[in-house]
């Protein structure tokens, strides 16, 4: 396996080089058909500055349109599949899902789970106590109370990037339900919180729209799942955004569960701020999806805060992962860890791009990066690219990346214990993302994953 | 067990053995030395089946059956086994795990029922004391952040877990302090059996002074130019190689 150091990012893509695979025409009439889709739309009663936020948001994608190569953000990742038919949202309809089909992703242990199938709120599947004045539950019943309704107006649409962000657009204006979690200053949540997205059957060119705010005072901690699963094979979008505030000295674990259908297309936006000593862990897990994109940004606005971004995806077929990180450091002491593990089989794509900014006031920040693939084949391959910008003088930061195969030496040290190749190869692959699972600090979420790892290569390369 | 015959086998287009005929019967013990580049390692490392090494021509027939056209897994399923120059270090796999899976693979081959890991755990544990390990080092990676000699003892204790009908040790005596050397052939010699063999791959003589030969052959640019007794060794130690290299 090569290590490459990287000390500089590439340069960035020439216009001229860059494949355009789907006409203007289509990726603008397909643009349009979102927006006149909007206009058509029947909403229930909402408060005017939520209406007034959708709206702004859907006059900003009609310019920004669907974003193409030439897009720095998108060089290698194609937004072309999805361009493939306008996915709407859905009526919530009459579901016969139940507590027993969505048993299998649900957490053992002491969690509080909100459901949401196909967009929509299911107070009868999920699980939530209130208690200690932690609020969980879903916005539209935030609205409803005063107290919750003013929280959610502070707060809502204050963090993520809708003027250049085509997809964080799209979803402002389209929002459907999500989760808020609110976490008074000096509190601990007693309860990991999950919130489970269920997309069934009947979401088949559905557009799937979750808007998540996650709050914490002060002095706070929580942690909070997020899980996507699919039960069955639609062809559906889910476009998620969630904004995160951690205030001074609070501590907040936000995980991700990317268990999409093998036809879906998923793009999820995390845009995190973070106050004065705090710490943010932001964890990644990729295996479904035809289509997925993560983005990550967090702005480290206090001194002496901490952020980890750690992700691990797993990869096959014909699918492509795209991660996209941000950290952007603007004050001093403060440390940013980042690994990124990524496992490709068959015809796969991954991509990686992970930006790390030091404001020229950010003295003594530490950051460190490395992205890190293991190719079972091929047809596997990956595009990284680390980006560090630094403005002040008194920094460490690395970053790096390397992408190879499986060792075959140590792939060897095993047949010659008596171990068949597609075990050797199972047991190389997942020591190879043991390393990043092991970030994680709670146990049924860890063995979750590490099965779900293991499983995901279970029929070898 | 094993009749070698005209082995010839080389890596990257370059022939390293070049005609070995060695024969090994149950219950002895080979000692194959001789200078650095000879085609130790190599002949080790062709019998135990490592892609990276090309045969080019001879056989390997063991138990009755060829051994060069055998998978690696195959080999040792049948009870090769291979104690590595340097062990290969894997981290994020455990001791336990890694052990307790080539176990029940060779078990499964056999078609004897697997072991669970609490079974697991009484058999390892008795053979650790062979080698002197503590039990902690189950829980730690493979070879990862080993010493030297906690590595070569590790291998034996894969050994001693897998119980071969034929080992091969490929310099297990490198990098080894007296104590530990002590340690890695106390636990071959208790391995030792009338119905197993040892090939002892080694530069030097020291470690045929705690497991003793039958039979010494001296490799020398891909050839075995000597074949003896223990007494041979001695005399290896004596003058060095370079009077059989001269005759050679």
């Amino acid at each position: 396996m090569t290590d490459a150091v990287l000390t500089q990012s590439p340069e960035s893509p020439g216009v001229d080089d860059v494949a355009v695979t789907v006409p203007h025409s289509t990726r603008d009439a397909r643009a349009a058909e979102y927006v006149a889709r909007f206009e058509s739309i029947e909403r229930a009663a909402e408060p005017l500055w939520l209406g007034a936020q959708r709206r702004a948001a859907i006059e900003t994608f009609a310019q920004l349109g669907f974003p193409t190569s030439r897009n720095e953000d998108w060089h290698f990742t194609s937004v072309s599949p999805l361009l493939d038919r306008a996915y709407a949202p859905r009526d919530a309809g009459t579901s016969g899902l139940s507590a027993h089909d969505i048993a299998p992703y649900m957490f053992a242990g002491d969690w509080q789970t909100l459901v949401f199938l196909n967009g929509h709120y299911m107070s009868h599947l999920s699980r939530i106590t209130s208690g200690a004045g932690v609020f969980v539950g879903p916005v539209s019943a935030a609205l409803k109370d005063d107290l919750y309704a003013r929280l959610v107006e502070r707060h809502l649409g204050g963090l993520a990037d809708t003027r250049t962000h085509a997809f964080s657009a799209l979803n402002a204006a389209f929002a459907g339900d999500g989760a808020f979690v609110h976490v008074p200053p000096e509190t601990v949540a007693p309860h990991n919180v999950h919130l489970l997205f269920v997309t069934d059957d009947s979401a088949a060119g559905a557009l799937v729209s979750p808007r998540n705010l996650i709050v914490l005072g002060h002095h706070a901690e929580a942690t909070v799942m997020e899980s996507y699963v699919s039960i069955g094979n639609a062809n559906y979008f889910t476009n998620s955004v969630t904004e995160v505030y951690v205030a001074d000295c609070a501590r907040l674990r936000h995980y991700k569960i990317q268990r999409e259908s093998a036809s879906a297309y998923h793009v999820g936006s995390w845009y995190a701020n973070q106050g004065r000593s705090c710490a943010y862990e932001a964890f990644s897990f990729a295996i479904g999806a035809d289509l997925s994109r993560t983005n990550i940004a967090t702005l480290l606005d206090g001194e002496g805060s901490h952020v980890s971004l750690d992700g691990l995806y797993l990869v096959n077929g014909d699918q492509t992962v795209d991660h996209q990180t941000s950290v952007i450091h603007a004050k001093e002491n403060c440390t940013s860890h980042e690994l990124y593990k990524g496992v490709l089989d068959g015809d796969s794509h991954a991509v990686f791009n992970g930006k790390v900014y030091v404001h020229p006031e950010a003295q003594k920040t530490d950051g460190k990066q490395s992205n890190n693939n293991l190719l079972l084949s091929e047809g596997a391959h990956v595009d990284t690219k680390p980006q560090l910008e630094i403005y002040a003088d008194d920094v460490k930061c690395t970053h790096g990346a390397t992408i190879g195969p499986v060792d075959s030496t140590a792939l060897f040290y095993l047949k010659s214990r008596g171990i068949g190749p597609e075990i050797a190869l199972r047991l190389l692959t997942y020591a190879f993302a043991a390393e990043v699972l092991e970030e994680l600090t709670i146990p049924e979420v860890r063995d979750e994953l590490e099965r779900l790892a293991f499983e995901r290569f279970a029929v070898g390369a | 067990m094993l009749d070698i015959t005209s082995l010839r086998a080389g890596i990257a287009e370059r022939e390293i053995l070049k005609g070995i005929d060695l024969n090994v019967k149950a219950g002895e013990v080979h000692a194959v030395m001789g200078p650095n580049g000879s085609g130790k390692s190599t002949l080790a490392q062709v019998l135990a089946g490592n892609p990276a090494y090309e045969v080019l021509g001879g056989s390997a027939m063991y138990l009755g059956e060829e051994l060069l056209e055998l998978e690696p897994e195959i080999r040792a399923q049948k009870g090769i086994f291979l104690a590595f120059q340097y062990p290969v270090e894997i981290p994020g796999v455990t001791n336990a795990y890694f052990l307790r899976s080539a176990y029940n693979e060779i078990r499964k081959a056999r078609g004897e029922e697997e072991v669970d890991p609490l079974e697991f755990l009484d058999i390892v544990e008795d053979r650790m004391k062979l080698v002197e390990m503590d039990s902690s080092m189950l829980n730690r990676s493979v070879n990862a952040g080993f010493s030297g000699g906690e590595k070569k003892r590790n291998e034996i204790l894969q050994m001693a877990v897998l119980q071969p009908k034929l080992a091969i040790l490929d310099e297990t005596d490198s990098g080894l302090d007296i104590d530990a050397l002590r340690i890695v052939a106390g636990g071959v010699n208790a391995l030792r059996r009338p119905d197993n063999a040892t090939i002892v791959v080694t530069h030097y003589q020291r470690l045929l002074n705690y497991i003793v030969p039958d039979f010494v052959h001296v490799l020398a640019n891909g050839r075995i130019v000597r074949s003896g007794g223990k007494e041979l060794a001695l005399e290896l130690e004596e003058r060095g190689y370079d009077w059989l290299l001269d005759a050679a």
